[in-house]
């Protein structure tokens, strides 16, 4: 291998390759340390002792507020829920301007358009999930066209998945290439990969996923569909964390983190931001950078949220669904 | 490190407010007296000591300085309990015994936990994760050998051995306290515990709960006070075993002053614990390992990973990633729910790593040291690191008991073995790498009594736990721990 090869002097370590071919892509997935599971799930497991208390876990309400993408992703879905969606998602707690807008919405591409023309005007972004979600089984050019659509009707994030079966089988350089040619079909909105971790099943497994969406160009790595059993861990969160720093460390390149399916309630939340702080650190801290997808879990943020000022908890009912 | 520089901003904080546990909890007493056949007594002096918080320098409580003639009724006390209930009750009746001391110390965890926060200096998360939890397991587990003592391996009726004198140590007082007490418990002993004149208060807690508990008076006698205590203790000729955990410099006289008695002799004494560090092993998890192996209690564990030997292939890394681990822990007040890293247990042992880290540098180490602020009142040391440390400075050869790390470099799996059995001591090591093969073949030739692989630290009753050379002898823990206290 010459240096032109690989874009890189030898003897400089903090650069990666750029990747150009599979063997190459191979090797620098391969030399990434394992995961000790073990020590990976004691560690989540002592940063969930963490006590965030008062001020803190105001601060900690507000910022989770502003990184949830607010999600719909059912057949059902109606133009009539996702515009009440859409309300909620620009202003939480009509009765508290206080409270930030969420980061996105994110919904099917057939809903893009009217989404968009609901949140004009706002700071909160449309996301839509694309490439054959939830399963990722189509041809390239039908994800493609999938994607284009999304971006068409003014999606200003795409959140696609990976082909979980190439990745298994060991045809990385198929899953490698469908990023690069989706990245591209975005444009100028940014690019969310879904690992699907609970398919990927090893942590192993999700630190090389997420090393080579980022090396593909991911702007953001995301944990999950919401649509198989196992969606985000705390593990696994630690792992793709890892995984940003280290690539953020040996490129300059900051990718973002969306952890998603399951996490409901403000203590679990709370929890992946202690993560995020003591992992990858505060730079990490931002709607730029880290993403909760989430639906039900906007809810019992407010619900803390009017806790801390009142004193008491109220009704659940108090709250708008969604 | 110049060319491994951040690309990226050094972690930041998220500025986690104080979430101190009450220190109410403790209930503690003004002043406590010697515990001697199942009541509180004066010393036969009336002489107290004050015990300090060494998170703030301030006294916490008096308790009773016990003399030779306490030391005298205490052993009386012992052997009257062994000859009239204990050694002739039947184990399943002693094992109830066990079983409801477990139960009591988890009921009042809570407590115990700020207990020993308060007296010891170490994080309420270790305290309350910890050392509470394991020494109800010590109880538990071995209330479960009480009436199986002849499937244990020693013989079809084993014999206990009788009055068992039990010197523990300040690092984990109530958790050492367990691991003395529940297999000489277990196997029909009675005991005469002398806690560390720094942190006598969970062991008198402890007695409380053995009266809760209902223990037959003078099963256990617990006598407070300094080394003098300890001596009479075992040159006292009513006692048939002396078990000693703390420093080889006084298990060396200990063993001396037992050299020409009948006395049964387990020793767990110092460690200089070398963590070794392949260019395989799984790094985010090593890290955090390597930083639990030394940082764990403020580095007061006799089995610390206080020496770091790390492949020469990836040195320069895991020193990085060190010294921006190091600069995230949390280190202060020990009540605070947050805190990491809390306050050295005493001046003297302040004293003795600011002279060995002050060694360390003069013989040429690089230091990195945690640039967190340390409270003013009481005793406090910055987590530090020492890298170029060679196997000649005192650094790496003298046991520090404090939150320093030296760091050693090796190139071939034979230098690793060689650099990390070049020591006096041999109590624990650890391996990490994700190869098989290569941790066995590197276990098998470690002189360490305990050998963790891609871990660090880790506790269990079920396991035994003891050192080899000037580390010490006997086992505590599992079905070894039984041997101690059985007349085999």
């Amino acid at each position: 291998m010459s240096e032109a090869d690989i874009g890189v002097r030898l003897t400089d370590p903090s650069r990666l390759p750029t990747i150009s071919s599979e063997t190459q892509l191979r090797a620098v997935l391969a030399s990434l340390a394992g995961v000790d599971a073990v020590g990976a799930e004691a560690r989540v497991a002592k940063l969930a002792t963490r006590s965030i208390k008062t001020s803190s876990k105001r601060r900690a309400l507000d910022l989770i507020v502003s990184m949830i993408d607010l999600t719909t992703l059912e057949g059902a879905d109606t133009p009539g829920r996702v515009s009440a969606m859409c309300a909620k998602a620009r202003r939480p707690d009509p009765r508290d301007l206080s409270v930030p807008s969420v980061a996105a919405v994110c919904v099917y591409p057939d809903l893009v358009e009217g989404a968009k023309r609901h949140l004009e005007g706002s700071s909160v972004a449309v996301a839509a999930v694309a490439t054959a979600f939830p399963s990722g089984r189509a041809s390239l050019a039908v994800k493609l066209l999938d994607v284009s659509e999304a971006v068409a009707a003014g999606a200003d994030e795409i959140d696609m998945v990976i082909d979980r079966g190439a990745f298994l089988s060991g045809r990385l350089g198929q899953v490698f290439d469908e990023i690069v040619a989706v990245k591209a079909a975005c444009g100028s909105a940014h690019l969310k990969v879904i690992l699907e971790t609970g398919e990927l099943v090893t942590y192993d497994n999700v630190r090389r996923a997420s090393w080579l969406a980022m090396l593909a160009g991911a702007d953001f790595i995301k944990t999950s569909t919401g649509k198989v059993p196992v969606a985000a861990t705390p593990p696994v969160a630690l792992v793709m964390l890892e995984a940003v720093r280290d690539f953020a460390e040996s490129t300059g390149r900051v990718v973002g983190v969306k952890v998603a399916g399951g996490i409901r309630s403000a203590k679990d939340a709370i929890r992946y931001l202690v993560i995020v702080n003591e992992t990858a650190g505060a730079t990490w801290l931002r709607p730029e950078t880290f993403r909760f997808g989430a639906s039900s879990l906007l809810n019992d943020v407010l619900m803390q949220r009017l806790k801390q000022t009142r004193g008491a908890y109220v009704r659940p009912e108090e709250f708008s669904g969604d | 490190m110049a060319e491994n520089e951040l690309a990226t901003p050094p972690l930041g904080t998220f500025g986690y407010d104080p979430a101190p546990e009450s220190s109410t909890i403790a209930r503690l007493r003004e002043s406590y007296g010697l515990f001697i056949g199942g009541d509180f007594s004066d010393a036969a002096s009336h002489e107290q000591f004050a015990t300090l918080n060494p998170a703030t320098g301030a006294p916490l409580a008096s308790v009773a300085q016990a003399n030779a003639s306490d030391v005298d009724r205490a052993v009386a006390a012992a052997r009257h309990a062994y000859d009239t209930v204990w050694s002739t009750m039947s184990g399943s009746e002693r094992a109830k015994y066990l079983f409801r001391i477990a139960r009591i110390i988890q009921e009042r965890a809570r407590e115990l936990a700020v207990v020993e926060t308060l007296d010891n200096g170490k994080p309420i998360r270790e305290s309350r994760d910890i050392d509470i939890p394991l020494a109800a397991a010590h109880f538990f587990y071995y209330a479960g050998w009480a009436d199986k003592l002849e499937h244990a391996g020693y013989g079809s009726s084993p014999r206990p051995v009788g009055v068992a004198g039990q010197i523990i140590p300040w690092n984990f007082p109530l958790l050492m306290a367990a691991w003395k007490l529940a297999p000489a418990l277990a196997a029909g002993n009675t005991c005469v515990l002398k806690p560390a004149e720094t942190t006598p208060l969970s062991a008198l807690v402890l007695a409380e709960i053995l009266q809760q508990a209902e223990l037959p008076p003078g099963v256990v006698n617990i006598v407070t006070g300094d080394g003098a205590v300890g001596a009479a203790l075992v040159d006292h000729p009513g006692v048939d075993k002396i078990a000693f955990t703390g420093s080889t410099e006084v298990g060396r006289l200990i063993q001396r002053r037992v050299a020409s008695s009948a006395k049964h002799l387990t020793l767990e004494l110092g460690g200089k614990g070398a963590n070794i560090v392949f260019d395989d092993a799984p790094i985010d998890e090593m890290i955090e390992g390597i930083i639990d192996g030394i940082f764990f209690n403020q580095g007061h564990v006799c089995c610390a990973g206080s020496r770091l030997l790390v492949q020469e292939t990836i040195a320069d890394e895991v020193l990085r990633r060190l010294v921006r681990r190091v600069e995230q822990l949390r280190v202060g007040d020990p009540l605070d729910k947050n805190t990491d890293v809390g306050a050295i247990n005493s001046a003297a042992q302040l004293a003795r790593i600011h002279e060995l880290a002050n060694a360390g540098e003069a013989e040429g180490a690089t230091r990195y040291a945690s640039s967190c602020v340390l409270p003013e009142n009481g005793f406090w040391f910055a987590p530090t690191i020492f890298a170029n440390v060679s196997s000649s400075h005192r650094i790496a050869r003298e046991e520090i008991f404090g939150p320093v790390l030296s760091v050693l470099t090796f190139r071939t799996p034979d230098e690793a073995v060689a650099k990390a059995n070049d020591t006096n001591y041999g109590l624990a090591c650890g391996v990490w790498s994700e190869k098989g093969s290569r941790t066995l073949w590197v276990a098998e030739r470690l002189r360490a009594g305990v050998i963790w692989a891609n871990t660090y630290n880790r506790f269990d009753p079920t396991s035994p736990f003891g050192g080899v050379r000037e580390s010490g002898f006997g086992r505590e823990g599992g079905r070894h721990g039984l041997e101690a206290y059985l007349d085999v």
